[in-house]
């Protein structure tokens, strides 16, 4: 028996004339860390879902620990070691923490009663093995996030958990919290359990990966050791285009008059004393950690929560903001941190979600809405943005994530935006789509048309698109930067040395 | 540690206002403690407490119901019209055992139509209730009747004991079917903490997806649910005749609200993951003291529904605070991290 612990051997699977994988191969050894890539479609879910047994291949092979599995089922998946943890972790918010992580095994084992010894000690060793320390009698619902996460690890663990399967497991993290997750995925590859990590946030990849495979359009584009690529190779690889990433460099400012100005803001308990100006031409980025009072400014900004004092200023003139009507109505449009919850209308369609915030405008004389005229823009912003879709009048849901983006982002176009505030532009959006949003903004800025405000900790994003980026911590502004002068490390460092001083006080 | 884990229930908070409501009730009328008033209770929380049970555990599973009224009336009638008409003469359990049976094929129909329409329960529920009640107004042309079947008659007149108050003169007695409550109660509590079918309940009310994936047959937990549902409330309508003596087949209309406010009350989510068997037994003894001694007090029994409204707004507001609170806490910890 090798140490090869998955074989994948041109596996292809095909839904309804739609190619999903052709051909693909993969291979896993023990305690090895590989990283799944690919954009949106690619074909990366649907090579989850035939390792976990939930979808059958239409042809190729596939073999565990040298046994030859081709007609895997998600029982048998499991019972050879195969766990997936989901991108939702699927623990059970209303359960104790350590009900939670016996849970898969007391189901498996089809014993009949519950036994509570069996379930504390269970908890108790995995949690020990890890490292983890959370308190096992506490609900899952009470805690944070990134402690659900380690619950779900946990529970794979228990059974016996030869491969670890995590989709995209760092989107609702923090930077700390990344770090606690990569220490504890070390310690996984140290007891020789095999992880496959899907991602697509490069520099992830390049800090845990020992090897990765990027899949295009469900074919395998390469397979190969994370040591022998670079960024510009990694990207290339994934969306078939070379992509030069250049900070972004304004061809001019109108330095006269600001589009948008900001006098020494103030909202209770969210930020004090903010002031800033965007000329036109201008990306001005925002960082902050999660808590630095970076959002309530966004929403603050948008009228979602109306500022105590200060005045904010839109081609020199001070406008009223107390709620979103008035914000569209003075052409703020704001693309918020979760389009799922906050962004979009899930339950309709595309063209609904993308004419929403100018529907006013829509209108025929009889204020009834302009059908002709809706198609029409709808049509436009779908070019204009290459939105890949198939209908207008099919739900938002169909799209992938970076179109759903796309989608969020003409909605606000539309109102031809006087200042456009962006929270997170980039979460859970594929490499390809997060380029052709940040070239958009660009272009946008040159257009001199339009304030732009990124607001974001991801500092990467930050310094290749913004030429210049203010840094807020603890509701204050406390720093500028330019993108041309200052690195990663730099503002980094600037963006956490908050954090220290915070801990102290 | 302990005892701000005991704050953060339900329970006791209900737990408290029971001690108060029977403080104030023995200070007005001198009557709350007495053995008399005990046993009354006991007995007024028969029929609640069984019902109780079945409704937190479809509330819990994530569901709901509001047909197993007219299931327990159903039931009832139908086993009362069989045995008076083949004149039937043996023990009681039989019209248990029937009426039972019947209650677990209503139940199981609501069950089924859950999992297979995938609509919602209440709406499967109220439109099943309609049904059941109007076949058996319909078809069974059913009526209150004070002729019962020979071996039901009997246990009426069956009494675990009886106490009397020298002074007034007034005895109350414990009907044998007391024990039923107590069994079904036990047997409610093992079954929820103590058996994979109950975690299975508690997983499926608090992710079904996931349940799903841990390798829950979450359709047979919910067929399980309203089927014991069904059965209990089958298994409620002859208990409910015997206790009254006669076959009032429309007496329980608008009881469920009755009994999903108590187990509301109780702390268990009408969202589906959480509650306990205390909490819901506490909940049903606060609705039946409210609605048993107020009038120990020389409170008119028509201010019972108000008093019962107040008690589910506070009652339930009180952990609906607690929660915002703990929420607003960890997005503190959040912002500390």
């Amino acid at each position: 028996m090798s140490d090869v612990m998955l074989q994948i051997s041109q596996i292809s699977k095909a839904f309804g004339g739609v190619q999903a994988l052709d051909k693909v191969d993969l291979e896993i050894r023990r305690g090895e860390i590989h990283c799944l890539a690919g954009g949106n479609g690619s074909g990366k879910s649907t090579l989850i879902k035939i390792i976990s047994g939930y979808y059958k291949a239409d042809s190729g092979t596939i073999s565990i620990e040298g046994h030859d599995h081709s007609k895997l089922n998600p029982i048998e998946a499991i019972m050879s070691g195969i766990q997936v943890i989901y991108q939702d972790f699927s623990v059970f918010p209303n359960l104790t923490v350590a009900e939670n992580i016996a849970m898969y095994d007391a189901v498996a084992s089809k014993q009949k009663l519950q036994n509570w010894k069996r379930t504390a000690e269970t908890a108790k060793n995995t949690m020990d093995k890890l490292g983890i320390t959370i308190p096992p009698d506490a609900l899952v619902e009470e805690l944070p996030v990134a402690d659900r996460q380690l619950v779900a690890i946990c529970r794979a663990m228990v059974h016996d958990a030869k491969l670890i399967i995590m989709d995209e497991p760092t989107t609702a993290l923090t930077r700390r919290e990344v770090d606690k997750l990569f220490g504890i995925i070390r310690i996984l590859q140290q007891k020789g359990i095999a992880i496959l990590f899907v991602s697509h946030k490069l520099d992830e990849v390049f800090e845990i990966a020992d090897n990765f495979t990027i899949l295009r359009n469900g074919k395998k584009v390469i397979s190969d050791a994370a040591s022998n690529v670079d960024n510009d190779k990694f990207i290339y690889y994934m969306t078939g285009r070379a992509i030069k990433k250049e900070n972004f460099t304004p061809k001019e400012i109108r330095k006269d008059k600001p589009l948008f100005e900001v006098r020494d803001l103030c909202l209770e308990k969210g930020f004090e004393h903010i002031s800033f100006k965007v000329y036109a031409g201008e990306v001005l980025g925002i960082v902050g950690l999660l808590g630095s009072g970076r959002t309530e400014l966004a929403e603050s900004l948008f009228g979602l929560l109306p500022s105590t004092s200060g005045d904010i200023l839109i081609d020199g003139e001070a406008v009223r903001i107390r709620t979103p009507q008035d914000a569209i109505r003075h052409k703020i449009g704001y693309v918020p941190e979760d389009r799922l919850t906050e962004g979009l209308f899930l339950g309709q369609p595309i063209e609904n979600n993308m004419m929403l915030a100018n529907i006013d405008a829509l209108t025929t004389k009889r204020k009834m809405i302009d059908w002709k005229t809706l198609h029409e823009h709808a049509g436009a912003w779908r070019d204009e943005l290459s939105i890949k879709m198939g209908a207008m009048n099919a739900l938002i849901t169909t799209l992938s994530g970076g179109n759903q983006q796309k989608v969020v982002l003409a909605k606000w176009l539309e109102i031809q935006p006087k200042v456009l505030i962006l929270n997170g532009p980039t979460v859970g959006v594929d490499i390809g789509a997060k380029y052709d949003l940040h070239a958009y903004l660009h272009r946008l800025a040159e257009a001199m048309e339009t304030a732009i405000i990124v607001i974001s900790d991801d500092i990467p994003e930050l310094i290749e698109n913004c030429n210049r980026i203010i840094v807020m911590k603890q509701g204050r502004l406390t720093g500028e930067y330019s993108n041309k002068e200052v690195t990663e490390q730099e503002l980094m460092s600037a963006v956490t040395a908050q954090k220290e001083e915070a801990d102290e006080n | 540690m302990k005892t701000k884990k005991l704050l953060k229930r339900n329970e006791f908070y209900v737990a408290v206002t029971i001690f108060l409501l029977s403080l104030v009730i023995q200070l007005r009328s001198g009557q709350f403690f007495t053995a008399n008033n005990f046993v009354d209770l006991a007995r007024a929380m028969i029929i609640p407490g069984m019902l109780t049970m079945g409704v937190m555990m479809e509330i819990i599973s994530g569901g709901i119901d509001v047909s197993f009224p007219a299931i327990s009336m159903l039931s009832m009638y139908a086993t009362l019209e069989l045995l008076l008409k083949t004149e039937y003469d043996g023990p009681v359990a039989l019209a248990f055992a029937v009426a039972t049976m019947i209650g677990l094929c209503l139940g199981l129909i609501n069950g089924a139509l859950i999992c297979w329409l995938k609509l919602p329960a209440f709406i499967i529920t109220l439109g099943t209730s309609s049904i059941y009640l109007g076949f058996m107004q319909a078809v069974l042309k059913s009526h209150t009747s004070s002729l019962l079947p020979g071996p039901v008659s009997r246990m009426v007149k069956s009494f675990l004991l009886t106490v009397t108050n020298q002074e007034l003169g007034i005895s109350s007695s414990l009907p044998s079917v007391f024990v039923f409550l107590i069994i079904i109660v036990a047997f409610t509590a093992f079954l929820l903490k103590y058996t994979m079918l109950g975690r299975g309940i508690y997983a499926l009310g608090g992710d079904p997806v996931a349940a799903e994936r841990a390798g829950f047959h979450v359709n047979g937990i919910r067929l399980f649910v309203y089927g014991f549902m069904g059965a209990l409330a089958g298994f409620v309508g002859i208990t409910r005749t015997i206790l009254v003596g006669s076959c009032q087949p429309n007496s329980l209309i608008g009881y469920e609200m009755t009994c999903i406010a108590a187990v509301v009350l109780g702390g268990t989510r009408i969202s589906g993951g959480h509650g306990t068997v205390t909490g819901s037994l506490l909940g049903a003894l606060l609705l039946t003291m409210v609605s048993n001694s107020l009038i120990l007090m020389g409170i008119p029994t028509y201010w019972s529904k108000f008093v019962t409204g107040i008690l589910i707004i506070l009652g339930t507001g009180v952990s609906a605070y607690q929660a915002l609170k703990r929420q607003k806490q960890l997005a503190a910890n959040v912002l500390e991290d």
